[in-house]
């Protein structure tokens, strides 16, 4: 992506269904070209948004621009915005062919044409030797491929995904996200995908945008996201993270703090602007944690406590730390090439330090 | 002794429903007039059935009634279907709450509604009114078969073919139809067996002028049965097994799904 390019915009969107507020005063500009992502939880609205953008639902207030034009009113079956559903929705009693071929057919294209486009689509996406079977002789991931093909063989606009890889098997899910972040690449169409998994989100998505309860909490980029989450929901929401409560003691400067957590005083960056004696939240990856044995005595500028559990999780030793306050850890850390079978005791006595500036410091919300 | 006791069973079943069906054929060929003992084929009552104008007239009777009847129950009825599961409108529950209603009405409360109907808007009994009460009684089911079908599919397919640009009526004639046409085909068949043998709600509904089969040997049954009564049933028998045969090649072509 060099240039952005607005290509759809949504302005001051609200709807309600049955007097249940599920959007209001929604906005969002989706760019040309880029994989666009809406996580949230299921209920937080972001199907609404992709049933408002591909006109199945009608808002109640607020409009949607698609390239300068006012698209709110214009009906689903002629907005240039194609679908991938869930559940794939591919017309059983057709051939594969005719499945990719239908909405062409609707658009009455010339006979010539129809062919050679639903074969090139078929194609891209592997499937061109399928093409005379039905959709019940294909697996499950061969059925996504045909309901990817059957919406971007219409050259649309944005394409739309609604949780197009769930009903796949862990395996598969990840290969299909590589091809589908290949595949949009290769279109240069712009995918707007909606998806509750925030491990898809970061792996495919240029701009991820996390909703809750009808309201956007953070838009940006995947790493963003991550490392610097706006608020608890999204910090809780995206991965896993460390709750520690802490306090403001002294202002250092530009975004730099002295914050007491654990009864030790620690230099902390922080993102948001504090004053002496906020409360606060400091959010710790598990993945950014050093622990180290100790013995006896307590070292400065560590998190003392005990291990209280430790699992195997292949790649990584996941380890819940107590500190003494009662406070838990989860540290996640890689098996070092120089001690392969390393492990902990429980009740071994640790201290915990991370990488400074990797903290995220938020406003206290319990 | 499980298997033994359930071939038994079985074997019990079949022969209560196939063994009067099968004494009714044989002694259509029979040529004792009584039926109670076989004297020797003969082909004598189906002679004596061509011969009989007014039985081989209420049987052409029934067909036509049969035949409309279910034809216009299925187009009403898969249309209401289609409307019932799609769209959202006021009253669809009482809608859809009145379809099972409707079936469930013994026959005898429908014939006498139906008549005092006919009677109140000066419909004279005959053809059209025994019309309108048969496609009246086979509704119902046809409805209830095609929605079930309808049901059964996920119904994002509407929505992806309107997203891929398909009007309604494209919708209807590409996705729906072709999707429920065994449950259309078996709604019509249903329809057809319904409206052939009724004789409840016609014996009201139809005046003297219009005979029925199934009227007709009611009435003749009464003096006795005529071994052409036999003959008759042996022909329907034959005729509706074709029909089901035919049904069944057709849903089967569809079996791909």
């Amino acid at each position: 992506m060099t240039e952005l390019r607005p290509l759809l915009s949504l302005n001051h969107l609200s709807k309600a269904f049955a007097g249940n507020q599920v959007l209001q005063d929604f906005n969002m500009t989706i760019y040309d070209g880029e994989f666009f992502t809406l996580l949230g939880p299921s209920g937080c609205g972001k199907s609404t948004v992709l049933n408002l953008i591909a006109g199945m639902e009608t808002a109640d207030t607020g409009d949607i621009i698609l390239l300068e034009q006012d698209i709110s009113q214009i009906p689903a079956e002629q907005r240039p915005i194609n679908t991938v559903f869930q559940s794939y929705a591919l017309f059983p009693h057709m051939t594969v062919f005719d499945n990719v071929a239908f909405g062409l057919k609707m658009r009455k294209l010339p006979k010539a044409e129809i062919k050679q486009r639903v074969n090139e689509a078929l194609e891209m996406v592997q499937l061109a030797h399928l093409a005379s079977r039905k959709p019940a002789q294909l697996s499950g991931g061969q059925q996504q491929r045909v309901a990817i093909a059957r919406a971007v063989v219409n050259r649309p606009k944005l394409l739309l995904l609604d949780e197009s890889l769930s009903a796949l098997d862990y395996k598969l899910r990840q290969q299909m996200q590589i091809e589908l972040k290949r595949l949009q690449r290769k279109l240069g169409i712009t995918f707007v995908y909606v998806t509750h998994d925030q491990e898809e989100a970061l792996a495919m998505s240029d701009r991820v945008v996390v909703m809750n309860q009808g309201k956007i909490q953070q838009v940006g980029t995947p790493r963003e996201i991550y490392e610097e989450p706006n608020s608890l929901f999204v910090a809780k929401f995206i991965g896993e993270i460390n709750q520690l409560e802490g306090e403001i003691v002294s202002v250092d400067g530009q975004q730099s703090y002295e914050v007491k957590v654990e009864e030790q005083r620690w230099r902390l960056h922080a993102e948001h602007s504090f004053s002496v004696g906020d409360k606060v939240n400091v959010l710790l990856r598990p993945e950014d944690l050093r622990v180290e044995y100790i013995e006896a005595d307590h070292p400065d500028k560590f998190l003392v406590g005990t291990i209280v559990e430790r699992t195997y999780k292949g790649k990584t030793l996941d380890s819940l730390i107590r500190l003494s306050s009662g406070a838990e850890l989860m540290a996640s850390e890689f098996f070092d090439e120089d001690d392969p079978s390393f492990d902990y005791r429980p009740n071994q006595k640790v201290a915990v330090n991370w990488v400074a500036g990797w903290e995220v410091v938020l406003p206290y919300e319990a | 002794m499980a298997r033994i006791s359930k071939a038994l069973y079985l074997t019990i079943l079949m022969l209560l429903l196939y063994v009067p069906i099968f004494i009714l054929v044989v002694n259509s060929f029979n040529a004792s007039k009584y039926g109670i003992k076989w004297t020797g084929f003969s082909t004598k009552w189906y002679e004596k059935l061509v011969q009989n104008d007014a039985l081989i007239q209420a049987a052409l009777n029934s067909l036509t009634v049969s035949i409309i009847a279910a034809t216009m129950a299925t187009v009403i009825g898969t249309l209401a279907a289609v409307a019932l599961y799609r769209y959202d409108f006021k009253g669809k529950k009482f809608l859809s709450g009145m379809v099972f209603v409707s079936m469930l009405t013994p026959d005898i409360v429908m014939a006498i509604a139906l008549l005092i109907v006919f009677i109140t808007l000066g419909i004279s009994l005959g053809f059209i009114s025994l019309l309108i009460a048969h496609i009246t009684f086979c509704l119902p089911f046809v409805i209830i078969a095609v929605y079930a079908r309808l049901n059964d599919f996920d119904k994002r397919m509407i929505l992806a073919a309107r997203d891929l640009g398909a009007s309604e009526w494209r919708i209807f004639r590409l996705v729906i139809l072709p999707l429920i046409l065994p449950a259309v085909v078996s709604g019509w068949l249903l329809s057809f067996t319904l409206s052939l043998d009724d004789v409840i709600v016609s014996a009201f509904v139809t005046g003297p002028g219009y005979e029925i089969l199934p009227l007709k040997v009611y009435s003749m049954v009464k003096v006795g049965v005529s071994p052409e009564v036999n003959a008759i049933s042996t022909i329907l028998l034959v005729v509706s097994l074709l029909i089901v045969i035919a049904s069944q090649l057709i849903v089967r072509k569809d079996k791909t799904l």
